[in-house]
């Protein structure tokens, strides 16, 4: 094709059935027909080949294709549908940002200076058709110098169809002209003239047929010409991803329930692999079926409402972006282990927020440290063992009050060399190993630790004057052989929960019947509740 | 073809005299080791050994926790990422900073009971990638801690092997037998307490009569796998020699005292920070 300008229609074809089919593969080797329409009357609305094969026909009632006990039959899903249009517009954003949203099943795409990229035209439909059955659709690529002839010719032909410059007129002439999409009024003009074809549509004079049926029939007629151009409506391409599924039957085992979420992550997955992004924060919002005893009030029989459905969410927040699907379902199951929904799941919907991909490397030059999506999954492994609250890195309070302080996320990116060691106030710059270690050692004094008692154990202290002369706690005693302090503290005092601390180093030789003999401990006087506490012992 | 061998086997010994003792003795790699953050016990044990199983044990206040601290203040320091299973939620933060532990770096995780820290400390080994993996087992009691099956020692130090992971495992009683690669064990000798022998004055109620300076601590290498061998320390141009002494001895210091150059009138105030929450301490000192 000779043409600068070249665009590229993408078309799905019987987009309801394979918006299903999408969600479960299984599906799309069996009689298949979906339903639709108002309660008691659903009719089909499609149906594959094989259920064609078997007699089901469109407009068929839910009853009648019952009696064919090989067809499955689904109810019509909007939201698949939406979901199936995304993955969609995903696919052809990752063959260009220009991309028209021109219906639910059908896409335009300017494919303009993308030789040097993908190859030619033919390389190019047939790289999209590819990417398209990754994400589980199968769909008709055309591409041609004219907008409106390729959407045409995709929605008419099947498989990758170039229409070279010049000769879009030889591919409509032989097509409906029903394909142009007329509106009611026109369809029954031409119909009372017998313009059936392109081609009959093309042959009439411009003139008398703008005075007989204004600038929409213009407009066909240079379609049906192959000169029916105009300006792609661009969309934005989105940042937000999200997939659903919904369910016949309410599910309640983790295991059928990883299988659904694993599958949505992938699909997930490969859609923000085909934009080059990664996921950032997963977010899962569960509809759980309705509680049997709310469902049926026999108390209140005349008030017989149905209850709204309950739901239940369940995020991930990822510190390093990431497309590995895997690594996000075992993250999910652990989190749905340590807090399971509590009822049946009738509906999953899973948003994706988008990152860019970590595309920087590990410096050669820095110590080994875990690698952070392998981190995040043993964080998550062992806080479904201690708890959520109880791993991460400890951040103190900027307060005298004794153990002030709280847990943060553990910060799983790489550590900067030369931003650590503060407390050494040592620049690792110019520093080689070598030298940091000697140095190491002469800086940092050995100190004694405090080994804390959480929670503090209560204790008996027996004053000599001022000062701590005999203590006693869970079953030791014995003598203070030396005291230190009070050091008092408190805060908060203008709040509803103060605090009062005497704190007092102790060293106390124990009674010879007592488990140990000595040791150095830490004990505190809470002055608002009149008791003494052992807050730890120096070790 | 024997004498042959012999003869060429005696042909490269006394070719390679001098330079290796014995060229065809099988001989175990030498672990690497790292700074255990107080120089008395790197020079008496040559550092922690990657790739091993460290064990230290000893009676409340012997200072293992504090030799702990000082481990992980030397491989934060080094920018490394270290994680501590304190299986009876033990460990003060306050106190590890102001050792030079860099927090951040640090990975805690707080257990309730003994299984919680055996299952933390098997997963953080098999995730990998820790420089320092503390199991903290000094506050768990004695009786459960010997109920612990050798296997699970042996499979942890099965897990650790050939990585630059260094196992450190603390306890009252000695637990991993013989997969410990070394094992210390401290004891406290004397403690020092400032202004011992300054008499109160009567009725003052907050005259700070005696302060917990530090005390002495003692580390006894029970065992080593490398005791008799040069040692290279990561870091350090020569090879400590080890051969001597079986027992060392290291002051600890309360953290109470600032650092011995800027020890002066300021001595009895146990930190200088600016507090910007509206606290009182009342009367101190």
């Amino acid at each position: 094709m000779s043409s600068a300008v070249s665009f590229g229609a993408i078309y799905v074809p019987n987009f309801i059935l394979q918006a299903i089919g999408r969600s479960e593969p299984e599906l799309r080797t069996q009689p298949l027909a979906i339903i639709d329409g108002p309660p008691p009357t659903y009719q089909v609305v499609a149906l594959n080949r094989l259920a064609q094969i078997l007699g089901v026909t469109r407009g068929m009632t839910k009853a009648a294709v019952g009696q064919f006990a090989q067809v499955a039959i689904r109810p019509r899903c909007r939201v698949r549908e939406e979901a199936a249009h995304s993955a969609l517009l995903d696919v052809a954003w990752s063959i260009t940002p220009l991309v028209e949203n021109a219906a639910p099943d059908t896409l335009l795409i300017d494919i303009s200076g993308l030789a040097s990229l993908l190859g030619d035209e033919e390389a190019i439909a047939r790289q999209i058709a590819s990417r398209a059955s990754t994400f589980g659709m199968n769909v008709h690529v055309a591409i041609s110098a004219n907008v409106e002839t390729a959407r045409i010719v995709a929605r008419a032909l099947p498989g990758p169809t170039i229409v070279p410059e010049g000769e879009e007129r030889r591919f409509l002439e032989t097509l409906p002209v029903s394909m142009l999409s007329p509106s009611q009024e026109l369809s029954e003009v031409f119909e009372r003239w017998g313009v059936s074809t392109c081609k009959a549509l093309a042959s009439l004079p411009v003139l008398s047929l703008s005075e007989c049926v204004g600038q929409e029939g213009v407009r066909l007629h240079a379609i049906a010409n192959g000169k029916g151009m105009r300006p792609l409506l661009l969309a934005e391409p989105a940042q937000h991803f999200e997939e659903w599924f919904e369910l016949d039957e309410a599910i309640d085992d983790l295991e059928s329930l990883s299988f659904l979420l694993g599958r949505l992550l992938d699909q997930l997955s490969a859609r923000l692999s085909a934009r080059a992004l990664s996921i950032a924060a997963v977010q899962v919002n569960f509809e759980l079926q309705p509680a049997f005893d709310n469902a049926f009030d026999t108390v209140r029989d005349l008030l017989r409402v149905k209850p709204s459905p309950r739901t239940f969410s369940c995020g991930l927040e990822l510190p390093i972006p990431t497309r590995d699907a895997k690594l996000l379902l075992k993250l999910l199951r652990l989190r749905l282990q340590s807090r399971p929904p509590g009822a049946p799941i009738q509906k999953i919907q899973m948003t994706a927020q988008s990152s860019l991909s970590r595309v920087t490397q590990g410096s050669l030059f820095i110590p080994t440290a875990p690698d952070p999506d392998k981190l995040e999954l043993t964080i998550a492994r062992i806080a479904s063992v201690v708890g959520d609250g109880n791993i991460g890195s400890a951040k103190l309070l900027d307060s005298h009050r004794p153990d002030a302080f709280h847990m943060d996320k553990f910060p799983i990116v790489a550590v900067d060399r030369s931003a650590s060691g503060n407390n050494t106030k040592r620049s690792a710059k110019t520093t080689a190993q070598n030298s940091s270690e000697k140095n190491l050692q002469k800086e940092l004094v050995p100190q004694i630790a405090l080994h804390v008692f959480r929670p503090s154990i209560p204790a008996r202290v027996r004053l000599d004057g001022n000062k701590p002369a005999f203590a006693s706690f869970q079953g030791c005693s014995g003598k203070v052989v030396h005291a230190s302090g009070p050091w008092c503290t408190s805060g908060h005092w203008w709040e509803e929960k103060p605090w009062q601390e005497d704190t007092w180093d102790l060293e106390i030789q124990f009674s010879p019947e007592s488990s140990t003999t000595h040791g150095f401990y830490r004990f505190s006087y809470d002055g608002l509740l009149d008791k003494w506490f052992v807050r730890g012992v120096y070790d | 073809m024997l004498s042959r061998s012999n003869a060429l086997r005696l042909h490269v010994e006394s070719a390679l005299a001098g330079r290796v003792s014995s060229p065809f003795r099988f001989q175990e790699p030498q672990p690497i080791t790292a700074s255990a953050g107080i120089a008395a016990v790197d020079q008496l044990a040559g550092g922690l050994p990657r790739g091993c199983l460290t064990e230290i044990f000893g009676e409340l206040s012997s200072g293992m926790t504090s030799l702990l601290q000082s481990a992980l203040a030397a491989r934060t320091a080094n920018a490394e990422v270290c994680a501590l299973v304190d299986a009876q939620d033990s460990f003060d933060p306050g106190c590890a900073q102001s050792a030079g532990v860099c927090l951040h770096q640090l990975l805690w995780v707080r257990c309730r009971n003994l299984d919680q820290a055996l299952r933390s400390v098997d997963l953080l080994l098999h995730g990998g990638g820790f420089s320092l993996v503390a199991l903290d087992l000094s506050g768990a009691p004695a009786r459960l801690v010997r109920q612990v099956p050798l296997s699970f020692w042996f499979r942890l130090r099965r897990t650790v092997e050939n990585t630059s992971t260094i196992l450190l495992v603390l306890s009252r009683e000695s637990s991993a037998k013989t997969c410990a690669s070394l094992v210390l064990r401290m004891e406290r000798e004397a403690a020092r307490w400032s202004l011992q022998d300054c008499q109160y004055p009567s009725g003052d109620f907050h005259t700070p009569g005696s302060l917990l300076d530090g005390w002495t601590t003692t580390a006894e290498i029970i065992r080593s796998t490398a005791r008799h061998e040069n040692v290279f320390v990561i870091g350090s141009a020569k090879a400590f020699d080890n051969s001597a002494a079986e027992t060392v001895r290291f002051d600890l210091r309360s953290n109470h005292f600032l650092p011995d150059d800027s020890a002066g009138s300021d001595r009895l105030l146990p930190s200088q920070q600016d507090h910007s929450e509206n606290e009182r301490t009342p009367n101190f000192g």
